[in-house]
Parts: C-alpha cells; sequence; structure tokens
C-alpha cells in the first residue's frame, strides 16, 4: 500500500517521532504570525489569505476536538455542533457591530428603522461582557438541552437527530429579520475590536496566536480530562451506559459536564472565528456545516485527542483547493469521504497508524 | 368555419348599432366616460355586451387600433358595468359571476335594476348572491327599516366582504339610527365566528394535508428505522428522485405521447416507485449492510450518499427547480364556505396517503413478507434461528421504505417546487415524526404525521412559521421526557 511518508515514518519511530512532529507543528503555527509581519516581498512573508485560511481551520479544529470530546468519548454523536459554534460568533459579532456602529445602531438595524437596540443587545459594548456572553449562550443552551436530553436517556440517533433539529430550528430563526441578529446577511464590516484596526496585520497575527494557544489550551483539558477518572467514566458511558449505572454510577451528571465544556468550547472557536473572518451568518448553523465537522473528526480517528485535529486540516484542506479547482466535485468527493471512512477507516486516519505499528 | 364565421357577424352586429356609443366614450372626457358608464350600469342594454366587453380589453371594437387610455377607476366602472349587463344573460353561472362581481362593486343608482332582476331570478345560487349586492346597498338606503333587514340579511353570509361593510357601518361616523347600529353589532359577531370557522377549517385541512406529506416520507423511514435500527439521512433524496421521476414522466410523454398526458401523476407512480425503491436496495446492498450495529456510522455514510444524489441531480438537471404542472383535473377545487376553498390536488393526496398506509398496513400484516418483516424488526437473532432470510427481508424492507418515499416525491411535486434540495426541506419534519411516533407502528407514524402537520399549520399564522416550529420542537423534547419511546412503544423487554 501506497502510503504518506509520514504514516510510515511514524509507524517506525513511534510516540517519540508524534511528539516530535507535533513540537514542530505547534512551532510553524506559532511562527506564522510573526512571517506575516515581515514586509511584502520577502522570501518567507505569509499572505494575509494563507494567515487567515489556517486561522479558520484551526478554529475548526477546536470545534472538531470538542465534538470528538462528546463523540469519540462520550458516545454522544451531536449533528448541532455548529449552532454553539455560531453562538459564540455572534455574541464575539455583538461586539465588534457595536464597536463598528460607535454610539449609534448597527447598520442592519437603521435599515430595519428600528431607534433602540432590543434588550439582550444590552452591554455588549463591553468586551469583557461579549466575552462571557461567548461562554454563556452556548453552555446555558447546551446545559438546558443536555439536561432535559440526557433525563429522559435520549441516545444513539435520537439524539442526533434531536440536536440537527436544534441547530435548523436556530437556523431559522437567525434568518429572520425580526431576531435582531442581521438576519440573512448576518454581521459583517466590522472596523475595531479593543480600538485596533480588525484588519491590520498586528491584529491577525494577535488573533492567530490567541487561537493556537486556545487549541493547545483545550488540547491540554482534553488530555488530562480524558486521562483522570471522569474521562474513564465517560469512556464507559459509550461502551455500556447501563452496566454502568448498574454499578451505581450516575451518568447524567458526567454527560452533562463534558457536553457543555464541548459546547464552551465551540463557543470559544467561534469567538476567534468571527474577527479572523470577518462575517458571521445563519448559514454556519445549517445542519449541513455541524454533520462536516463529524467527518473531520471520523477521518481523523475518534477516540483520540490528534485525530480529529488531523482530520479538520485534511478535510478543509482539501475543501479549499477542491472548490478552487472542480467546484462541481467537491460535494461527490465530500460524500464519497463519508461513505469511505465509515465503511473502511472506522478508527481514521489515527488508527490506521497504530494499526501499522502494532504488527 | 362557419360557425366561427357566424359568431364574429353575431359579434360584429351590436357593434353597428352601438357604433356611435363606442364614438362617443373614445371622444369623451374621463369625467363623461365615468358617468357614460354609471349610466349604462344602471340601465343595462343587451346590445351594448359587446361594446362593454371590447372596452375592458382597451379597445372600443373588434379589428380597432386606436388606444383607449383607461385609469383604475374607469376599469373598476366598465367591470361594474359589464357585470350589470351580464346579469341579463341566458347562462346561469355568468349570472353568478356578475352578482358576486356587484357585491363589490354596485352603485345606489344600479337598486332599481338590481331590485329587478332579484324579482326576476330563479337559479337560488344567484337569487342569494344578489340579495347580498342588494344587501349591500340597502345599507346606505334613507329608511332606518331598510337598512336593518340589509343588516340582518349580511349577518346571515360568512362573507369576508360583509365584514368590511359592517365594519365600516359601525365606525362613530357611520350608522346613527341605535336600533340598526346593535343588529349590526350582532350581524358582525355572526359573520365574524363564521369567518373564524372558515379560517380554522382552512388551516386544519393544510395541516393534514403538510401532514399527508409528511406520513408518506416517515413511513419509509420508520420501517427501515424499527427494523435495522438506523436512521437513513439520505431518505429525503427518495422524495426527490420520486419528485424527479415524475418530471421526467410528464416530459417523455409530452414528447411522445401528447395524448396520455392528463394522466401523468398516475403512470409516474410506479416509475417513481421502482426508482426509489431500486436506488434504496442498491444503498443497502453495497453500504448499510456493512454497517450494521453501528448506527451512528450509517448516518454519516447515509449523508454522505444524499450529498452525493444532490449532486449528481443538481448536474444532470441543474441548480434550478424543474417546472412540474398539474393536470386539469387536479386544478382548481372546491369552495365549501366563502373564505375555504379546497384545492383538489390536496385532497387527492389526502386520500392517496391514506392508501399508501392501508397498502403498508396490509402488506405488513397480511403478507409473508411482512410477517418476516415484523419477526426481524421484534428480535433479529430469533428470526434467523427460524429459517428467515434476514438479509433479503433487509434489502426488500428497504427498497419498500424507499419506494414510499419514492410516491410521497409524486405527491409532493403535485404541490411543491421540484429542486435538488428538495428532500432536506421535509427531512428534519420527518425525522421528528419518527421520534414522536416511535419505531415500527404505523398507527404511531399516522398520528405524529397528521398531528405534527396540523400543529404547524395552526401555529403558523397565531406565531409564525419559524416561532411555531421551535415551539413544536421544544415540546417534543418536554414529550419526550414523559415518553421516550414515542407515542406507541413496542412492548418489551431488550435491553442492551
Amino acid at each position: 500500500m501506497n502510503q504518506p511518508l509520514i504514516v510510515t515514518a511514524s509507524q517506525k519511530a513511534g510516540p517519540r517521532l508524534t511528539l516530535a512532529l507535533g513540537a514542530a507543528v505547534t512551532l510553524v503555527l506559532l511562527a506564522l504570525p510573526l512571517l506575516s509581519m515581515l514586509p511584502e516581498g520577502h522570501a518567507l512573508q505569509v499572505s494575509a489569505y494563507t494567515l487567515t485560511l489556517v486561522g479558520k481551520v484551526l478554529c475548526y479544529a477546536i470545534v472538531a476536538l470538542a465534538l470528538d470530546l462528546v463523540w469519540g468519548y462520550a458516545g454522544l454523536l451531536s449533528l448541532g455542533h455548529g449552532l454553539f459554534f455560531a453562538l459564540g460568533g455572534y455574541a464575539m459579532g455583538m461586539y465588534l457591530m457595536r464597536q463598528a456602529a460607535g454610539d449609534g445602531l448597527p447598520a442592519f438595524m437603521t435599515f430595519l428603522s428600528w431607534n433602540e437596540l432590543p434588550w439582550y443587545w444590552a452591554g455588549t459594548q463591553h468586551f469583557a461582557w461579549a466575552l462571557c456572553l461567548v461562554v454563556l449562550a452556548p453552555g446555558l443552551l447546551a446545559l438546558v438541552f443536555g439536561w432535559f436530553a440526557f433525563r429522559s436517556r435520549i441516545k444513539g440517533v435520537y439524539f442526533s437527530i434531536m440536536t440537527q433539529a436544534l441547530t435548523f430550528a436556530a437556523m431559522l430563526l437567525f434568518f429572520r429579520n425580526e431576531t435582531g441578529f442581521g438576519g440573512n446577511n448576518g454581521f459583517t464590516s466590522f472596523r475595531t475590536i479593543l480600538g485596533h484596526d480588525v484588519a491590520a496585520p498586528g491584529t491577525r497575527a494577535v488573533l492567530f496566536l490567541l487561537t493556537v494557544l486556545l487549541l493547545l489550551g483545550s488540547l491540554y483539558l482534553c488530555w488530562r480530562l480524558t486521562r483522570s477518572k471522569v474521562g474513564r467514566l465517560l469512556t464507559a458511558v459509550r461502551d455500556a451506559e447501563n452496566r454502568l449505572m448498574f454499578c451505581g454510577y450516575d451518568p447524567r451528571g458526567f454527560k452533562l459536564l463534558v457536553w457543555v465544556l464541548s459546547a464552551v468550547l465551540c463557543g470559544l472557536a467561534g469567538a476567534l472565528y468571527v474577527p479572523q473572518v470577518g462575517i458571521i451568518n445563519p448559514g454556519e448553523m445549517s445542519p449541513t456545516n455541524s454533520i462536516e465537522a463529524a467527518v473531520w473528526v471520523a477521518l481523523g480517528g475518534r477516540g483520540t485527542l490528534l485525530g480529529p485535529l488531523l482530520g479538520a486540516g485534511l478535510v478543509n484542506g482539501m475543501k479549499s483547493w477542491f472548490t478552487v479547482a472542480f467546484p462541481e466535485y467537491w460535494l461527490f468527493f465530500l460524500g464519497a469521504l463519508f461513505i469511505i471512512v465509515t465503511l473502511y477507516l472506522p478508527k481514521g486516519v489515527v488508527g490506521l497508524v497504530k494499526k501499522r505499528s502494532q504488527p | 368555419m362557419f360557425r366561427l364565421f357566424l359568431t364574429l357577424l353575431l359579434l360584429l352586429l351590436p357593434l353597428a348599432s352601438q357604433a356611435s356609443e363606442g364614438e362617443f366614450f373614445l371622444t369623451a372626457k374621463p369625467a363623461e366616460q365615468a358617468r357614460l358608464l354609471e349610466t349604462w350600469a344602471a340601465q343595462p342594454d343587451a346590445g351594448r355586451l359587446a361594446l362593454l366587453e371590447n372596452l375592458r380589453q382597451g379597445r372600443i371594437g373588434e379589428g380597432d387600433t386606436r388606444k383607449l387610455r383607461l385609469n383604475n377607476r374607469l376599469r373598476g366602472l366598465i367591470d361594474n358595468a359589464l357585470a350589470s349587463h351580464q346579469l341579463l344573460s341566458e347562462q346561469s353561472d355568468t349570472r353568478l359571476a356578475a352578482a358576486s362581481q356587484l357585491q363589490k362593486s354596485a352603485q345606489p343608482a344600479q337598486m332599481a335594476f338590481l331590485d329587478q332582476r332579484f324579482a326576476a331570478e330563479t337559479d337560488p345560487a344567484v337569487h342569494a348572491a344578489l340579495a347580498l349586492a342588494l344587501a349591500n346597498l340597502q345599507l346606505g338606503a334613507s329608511e332606518p327599516a331598510v337598512r336593518l333587514a340589509a343588516v340582518r340579511l349580511l349577518g346571515e353570509t360568512g362573507d369576508p366582504l360583509a365584514r368590511t361593510r359592517l365594519e365600516a357601518l359601525l365606525q362613530p361616523d357611520g350608522e346613527t339610527d341605535a336600533a340598526v347600529r346593535t343588529a349590526a353589532e350582532t350581524s358582525l359577531a355572526q359573520v365574524q365566528r363564521k369567518l373564524l370557522i372558515g379560517e380554522l377549517l382552512g388551516q386544519a385541512f393544510s395541516g393534514l394535508s403538510l401532514g399527508s406529506i409528511l406520513l408518506l416520507a416517515a413511513l419509509g423511514l420508520a420501517i427501515t428505522f424499527g427494523l435495522l435500527g438506523v436512521i437513513n439521512m439520505a431518505h429525503g433524496e427518495m422524495l426527490m428522485l420520486g419528485a424527479y421521476s415524475t418530471y421526467m414522466v410528464q416530459v417523455l410523454l409530452q414528447r411522445y405521447a401528447p395524448g396520455a398526458i392528463e394522466f401523468y401523476p398516475l403512470i409516474a407512480l410506479p416509475v417513481a416507485f421502482a426508482v426509489s425503491a431500486g436506488v434504496g436496495m442498491a444503498l443497502e446492498r453495497t453500504v448499510i449492510r456493512h454497517l450494521y450495529g453501528r448506527p451512528l456510522e450509517t448516518l454519516l455514510a447515509t449523508w454522505g450518499i444524499s450529498l452525493i444524489l444532490i449532486q449528481a441531480v443538481r448536474l444532470l438537471f441543474g441548480a434550478q427547480n424543474v417546472e412540474v404542472s398539474n393536470p386539469a383535473w387536479l386544478s382548481g377545487g372546491v369552495q365549501l364556505l366563502p373564505n375555504l376553498v379546497l384545492p383538489y390536488n390536496r385532497i387527492v393526496i389526502i386520500g392517496f396517503a391514506l392508501a399508501v398506509v392501508l397498502l403498508t398496513w396490509l402488506l405488513l400484516n397480511r403478507t409473508r413478507l411482512g410477517l418476516n418483516v415484523r419477526a426481524v424488526t421484534q428480535n433479529r437473532n430469533m428470526a434467523a434461528c427460524c429459517g428467515v432470510s434476514t438479509g433479503r427481508v433487509d434489502m426488500l424492507a428497504f427498497g419498500l421504505g424507499s419506494g414510499i418515499a419514492g410516491l410521497g416525491g409524486v405527491a409532493l411535486s403535485q404541490v411543491g417546487n421540484v429542486g435538488p434540495d428538495l428532500g432536506q426541506s421535509y427531512i428534519i419534519d420527518s425525522f421528528l415524526v419518527v421520534v414522536l411516533g416511535g419505531v415500527g407502528q404505523l398507527a404511531g407514524t399516522l398520528w405524529a404525521a397528521f398531528g405534527l402537520g396540523i400543529a404547524n399549520k395552526l401555529l403558523e399564522p397565531q406565531i409564525g412559521a419559524v416561532l411555531g416550529k421551535i415551539l413544536i420542537l421544544a415540546l417534543i423534547i418536554l414529550f419526550i421526557q414523559k415518553r421516550p419511546q414515542g407515542l406507541f412503544a413496542l412492548k418489551g423487554r431488550v435491553i442492551d
């Protein structure tokens, strides 16, 4: 079988090389924003486009990690993680819109000839409150939904469908102009964040660095969590929930914990995504986006921490290449990827590597 | 040819005598034209009909190229005068249409003429319509007794127009007589009650029709979910394939057998069933079979299939909606109340959905295949031990479920748009039907589909379509708290 060089190499060297590679990738990611600050025309200069693209993929990687936490470890396939991502993004977007509007109303409200801000916009001119919203909006929604869902022991495909319906309903809600979030167009044309120009190279570099740090932080958090006793309980919930209950554990609390944590991580990723990409609209909540996140995790490898990151990078990298080179065939490819991964790569790329290294 | 000539001649004959009136009209000033039309409306003359029909088309005579300048007020007056003349027609349906027009537009000057026609009218429907038109006019009469009678008469009807008239009468500067005012209030309440009933019935009916579509979509889903424990995310695309099969049948018939075009939906039924069932069985054989016991993976794989199917259709037929037209026998509707029209296509679809449910019930409960399907649903291993070929049953059941979705696609093509994304818009609702109705139970699917459909349509005008959907989702989540297995659950002691 013709394998990528990196796979063969990591089989031979084992975990030490994986660690070394990981460190190298981290170093490159940390160096990217610095390289983007180099003057135009320099051989090592990284364009703003590349930086934005990689930053976007890193945000998606955090979503993949969060999804893996609930799906790979606790066995809850959420088809609604795009909702939490978008909620975090909208919370940050509210702050950015207020910044852009100054003392007046955001432009889309003026078009609707509204005279005052709706009550839920109160306080969004303060960055600190916007940050609280970034955590609270997805977190509270996940808490309420999860509390009801886990209480009645909804699981498996039922759970997936309910989450999908949830994000679908939210998308319809946000598409309405009356909801007060810019309707179809969402939020765009941001100007400043904390007084700095959003499009300036320096701001971009800082946002990128923050994304890398959030990714590393979530990776560390997930690593500690899955190694702890809670992590083992989660695996038990995934594999045999009834037996766990017979052992005297109440799985609801653990499921709720990991579910809310995952939602908050998604919200944070969304909050970093919006100022980098410069737009947020209800399309982010469409069920298609959320289910695509599931294939990132599946391709990389469920139940591993590095797999989802790898999957998010691979799929999004291919997406940006395909949509330029063969726009008509991207959906064919994505569809085939869904089928091939589930049929032939149940443990993903990481599983492939592991299997090869333990003959 | 001779008859055509004769008709033309007949049309031209009165024109000759009325030509001077036409010429006069053409040269008159707009204010004079309006006065002229009002006079004509009050004193109709059978010979003037052709002139008015021509005026309505913006000319004064057949073949006359001189352009007539008409404003909206003049157009309204022409319609009114034409209706007045049409009351003299021999055909009762022409008179009926004219009377309904006069209900809206009649002027006090026409009262004498309407009174005379009202006395002479023999057709009961036209008689009733004329009574209303008269009552509308009598509201402006000077004697309170006449107004009182008119107000009472208006209260008897359930016409949206009667409501506006009565409301106008009840304005502070409207009616002065206290008795008439009280009567008008009672009549208004009566009319409003009748209108409300009509509205509610209309909403319930569109709910039933949405429910029957959901039923066709969810029925197959529920069967395969009960049997295999997997949700087929590509199920919505089976609907789409059914709708596109209908489109293909329509196009082919138009090209090769235009005589049979009237019945193309009937011909499309077996075609759509075969196409969807074939695709479904192929999917089961090639993909889903290898994923048994891994429901979440099946979810993802079938989603991939749906992406491929959507994109394939988009490349083949284009991303735009294709045009599927209703045949004549499915267009139009039956008018039950003044504000309630039941379209034929929706009535047929409700009946069709019920027929499909009945057939499915018979298939599941009265045939060998159905017995096997039920056996495998209840206990796969035991059924296999008893010699049921579970693989074959799976494939056939999957084909059946997909085929029913294909039939749903034919139904859908008669009421909605046919485009590549058609399946996506119904699939989430049909998932909710399955969640609500429980697994493997036809009755549960039936109640859940109609319940969801009616709830959707009743909530829509009150709080808007989107909030209605969200409310329904919240209600379903709360409902599952009470009954996690859906409305109708199979009782068993199975635990994993």
